[in-house]
């Protein structure tokens, strides 16, 4: 299991905070795609998207492979889950549950002493 | 409705220090009397029934109230117990009887004080988008949704 290290969730949230980088993360969740292809949609200049394509691949949401003379992305799943991890309710909840543990661990010191 | 698998399900870990000794964090987690106290989903909740049979195999089991008045039940069987050094058990909601969560308590000493790290392993929103089989790519779902809507 990956720890959620505070860098790498930045990383993710700020990858996942534009509409064409989502764009392409729900193509790719369908499956593989060549660089091309994932670009077409997109009304942008191809080293405009590229752009895009790097701040996912230094979030660790795509990896890009050579196949042949085709660029292929592929989305890693990984990072999604500890993103989505820390939404939880449960992120919520131990997070409170272990203050709340700490002042209680605090008031029985107290009325011991 | 089928479940993720438990690798495709999220799981979170937190790491805590405390100035109290490993001995009075472990009666914290296994009084049941404690348990009473601090370990409910919210502070308008209130525990009528806890139980910890605090052994391999045994039971435990919270009873609560919500402010509204609504019933809730936690309960689950202690896998691992090393005192005041580990607590492994499983964590199930009586309303999602098939879903079962693991959930592991490390305490270790720190000076006077204890070092606590939690993992909860396993469990699954309590969302239908994300209780499908491809597990990660409701993840994403979840993820899309939070950031466009501006939550």
């Amino acid at each position: 299991m990956v720890k959620s290290s505070a860098a790498g969730l930045d990383a993710v949230f700020a990858a996942l905070s534009d509409s064409t980088r989502r764009a392409v993360l729900e193509s790719l969740s369908e499956g593989s795609h060549p660089v091309t292809e994932l670009a077409h949609p997109h009304d942008m200049s191809l080293p405009g998207f590229m752009k895009h394509l790097r701040v996912l691949e230094d979030a660790g949401l795509i990896e890009r492979s050579k196949e042949g003379r085709v660029v292929q992305c592929t989305l890693s799943a990984e990072p999604i889950r500890v993103a989505a991890a820390w939404l939880s309710p449960y992120q919520k909840f131990w997070t409170e549950r272990l203050d709340v543990l700490g002042r209680y661990l605090k008031q029985q010191e107290k009325s011991k002493s | 409705m089928t479940n993720p698998a438990p690798e495709d399900r999220p799981s979170l870990s937190f790491a805590r220090t405390y100035d109290s000794s490993p001995e009075e964090v472990w009666r914290a987690w296994t009084d049941p009397e404690a348990l009473k106290v601090w370990l409910k989903p919210e502070d308008a909740f209130s525990i009528s029934v806890a139980e910890a049979e605090v052994r391999v195999g045994g039971r435990f089991r919270l009873l609560m109230i919500s402010g509204e008045g609504k019933e809730h039940e936690i309960s689950g069987v202690y896998r691992e117990v090393i005192p005041n050094r580990k607590l492994v058990m499983t964590w199930t909601w009586k309303s999602a009887p098939g879903v079962e969560s693991l959930l592991t308590v490390i305490l270790r000493p720190l000076g006077a004080g204890t070092e606590l790290e939690l993992r909860h392993e396993g469990f699954v929103e309590i969302d239908d988008r994300i209780t499908h089989e491809d597990g990660w790519k409701g993840s994403l779902t979840l993820l899309q949704r939070h950031l466009t809507s501006g939550k």
